[in-house]
């Protein structure tokens, strides 16, 4: 307890420099339009902007591309509030009352409230983080290969338990990223796989071509094909709506603790901020006295998904860290970061590199502090943005994805890569099968292969070493029952009925 | 439900789009076994762990390839024409942009699909176009090959100016 509070002042050192300061501001700026722009989001603003660090310090990059996060977290609430269009998949919850505030004329309260609720999820989040991530990693220092594939076996069956998609679409989606991961040289044999003589894809399928194409230029697609035209309201924030807000908000508290524990959970367990929000939400709805009337304008109903929402993107930097397992696709881009400037993610992380693990924890507090004054204070400027002509703003977006796109590799190929992405992002989007495996298992690929392999010599071939011991049992033991929960939860009889309630609805 | 003509059903979209996975699953799975997808003289050979992926996603889309075929849903739209019609208007540009940037370098094709989207799309005047389909490019030019020394494919033009 006392060393993570010396590491984390060590940390606020390391972060309190002007160079980083400054990187930070610009990350929460960037963040802040990528969120609001359609198109952009998150992960793909990540990716697209990950090249341009690869000369920068690594401690200084990833608190700009952290701060990017952050910024689009809060940047995602501005569209769903004012124009009933979630920037991010993880707002979508926040538009139910969102939306119809800002019809009534309250778009500064729903504003306040949603960016308030955020801080305080992230807020929450990061000190769950800054003292339980040196315990997990401590931890997970005992662990041997087969607890890593165990650990990461864990991850892709939650993704398989807990989806709304049909599970075999979950699968499939994500045994392709396993599939591209594979693409190119074996380097442990040194073998060609699935290159078909094609010397351009020797180095493989880029994970980061992948997440601009699928998000980006699938995202884009969509928005043709829905027609975009904006039917906004004005916001107007004065510092006297902020603080009326502020007076009513400590009625929720109830709300936002749940929602902020909805969301660590879902953070560290890869849940991921979309089903957090949902969950909260539909939480929120159930417990709240005003129940009823969710999805007219609710105060309570902006709280409870943002917090979830912003403790979930937050915490799902934790298993990132130190286990070097990403709880979200935002995550997973931030940990392909890591390995692109020489850094091994897990546990050792927080042993050989603490500046770089500490600062960013403390740029963490630092980020979502100075965010949240930047959002409250130039809400109207993002409003505007927002107005700009799809026709304008969507080929220009379409152009900086391309640019994101040949800057990883310097690759032609890269480009015409992106836009085939982009198809099969578009048409899996409407087809249901998720995204985020894909992209997970295309970035973790080439370590849970070679755990499994390390794995599979220690044992001379054995699959039986996954429960040689209590650790490792345990760990798969875990993935199978979580793989299994939508089957396991029909046969307890109380559960069954409260889903059947929750369909019914 | 009778659907308008032209338009692709959800239903022969999951099947194609099940049979086209499954198709991938299948040259997995021929490619792994072809570079030996069993146990080595020292672990497991370089297919090995992607032919069960490659196993697994031929099943996984099997599955789903049967569900659709046998689905009892009633029929719903994939994408109606008008909806296909305006996916092709950013797609068909899109690829010939790509080809424009592989002839001529990123910038100028950058400012020409700008235009073109604003003229076509937008029906703007040319006086507004302008200024945008020069400045972005032109803004990009900066950051990239000024600011942060990232190189973007060139061409011509800015052999030209000395770039």
């Amino acid at each position: 307890m006392i060393e993570a509070v010396d590491a984390l002042f060590h940390g606020f050192n390391v972060a309190l420099t002007w160079q980083n300061m400054l990187f930070m501001l610009v990350g929460i700026v960037l963040g802040v339009l990528i969120g609001v722009l359609p198109g952009l989001g998150g992960a793909n603003g990540v990716a697209i902007l990950l090249p341009l660090t690869f000369s920068m310090s690594p401690t200084s990059a990833i608190i700009m591309l952290s701060c990017i996060y952050w910024g689009a977290l809060f940047g995602g609430a501005i569209t769903s509030v004012l124009f009933n269009i979630p920037g991010e998949p993880w707002s979508v919850a926040t538009t139910f009352d969102g939306y119809p505030m800002a019809q009534k004329g309250q778009a500064g309260e729903a504003l306040t409230a949603a960016f308030t609720s955020s801080f305080f999820g992230a807020l929450i989040a990061v000190i769950v983080l800054t003292f339980l991530a040196p315990l997990v990693a401590a931890f997970a220092l005992k662990f041997g290969p087969a607890e890593f594939f165990a650990v990461q076996l864990l991850t892709f069956c939650s993704f398989v338990g807990m989806s709304r998609e049909g599970p075999f679409k979950v699968i499939a989606s994500m045994m392709i990223g396993f599939a591209l991961a594979a693409v190119g040289l074996d380097t442990v044999t040194g073998q060609l796989r699935m290159t078909f003589g094609i010397n351009e894809i020797i180095r493989g399928f880029d994970f980061l071509v992948a997440v601009i194409g699928l998000f980006g230029i699938g995202e884009i697609l969509l928005t043709m094909e829905e027609g975009f035209n904006l039917k906004g309201t004005s916001a107007k924030i004065n510092p006297r709506v902020v603080l009326e807000t502020w007076a009513k908000l400590p009625k929720y508290w109830v709300t936002a603790v749940r929602g902020t524990l909805v969301g660590c959970w879902m953070g560290i367990t890869p849940g991921g901020a979309t089903p957090a929000s949902f969950m909260s939400y539909g939480l929120a709805k159930r417990f709240s006295k005003d129940g009823a009337k969710f999805g007219t304008g609710q105060l309570e109903g902006v709280v409870a998904p943002e917090t979830a929402a912003h403790a979930a993107g937050t915490s799902a930097l934790l298993p990132m860290l130190t286990l070097g397992i990403p709880g979200s696709p935002t995550a997973a881009v931030l940990l392909g970061g890591l390995l692109i400037w020489g850094l091994q993610p897990g546990p050792l992380l927080f042993v050989e590199q603490k500046d770089f693990v500490w600062g960013l924890i403390a740029s963490m507090y630092l980020g979502n502090v100075v965010g949240f004054i930047i959002v409250l204070t130039t809400v109207p400027w993002w409003a505007a943005i927002l107005r700009i002509p799809f026709s304008i703003i969507g080929p220009i977006i379409v152009v900086i994805c391309a640019i994101g796109a040949y800057t990883v590799h310097n690759a032609f190929l890269d480009i015409a890569l992106m836009l085939w992405f982009g198809v099969v992002g578009y048409v899996f989007k409407k087809l249901d099968y998720p995204l985020a495996p894909l992209v997970l298992a295309l970035v973790l690929g080439d370590m849970a292969e070679s755990a499994f392999r390390q794995s599979m010599i220690l044992s001379q071939g054995s699959v039986s070493i996954f429960w040689s011991n209590w650790l490792v049992g345990s760990i798969c033991a875990l993935a199978i029952f979580v793989m299994f929960w939508p089957l396991i939860s029909k046969m307890i009889p109380g559960q069954a009925k409260r889903q059947q309630a929750e369909a019914g609805e | 439900m009778n659907l308008e003509r032209g338009t692709i059903s959800t239903r022969t979209m999951e099947i194609t789009v099940a049979l086209l996975i499954m198709g991938l699953g299948a040259v997995v799975m021929y490619d792994s076994w072809r570079i030996g997808a069993r146990w080595g003289e020292y672990g497991p050979q370089a297919g090995y762990f992607p032919f069960y992926v490659g196993v697994m996603i031929f099943a996984a889309s099997a599955i789903v390839f049967l569900q659709a075929v046998f689905s009892r849903k009633p029929r719903q739209p994939f994408a109606e024409p008008s909806q296909l019609k305006s996916i092709m208007t950013l797609l068909v540009p899109t690829i010939i942009y790509i080809g424009v940037v592989y002839a001529i370098g990123i910038y100028i094709a950058s400012a020409i699909y700008l235009a073109y989207f604003m003229r076509v799309l937008g029906r703007y005047p040319w006086r507004t176009i302008a200024p945008i389909a020069i400045c972005v490019p032109a803004a990009l030019f900066v950051l990239f090959e000024i600011w942060f020394l990232v190189p973007l494919p060139k061409g011509p033009v800015e052999d030209f100016f000395g770039y």
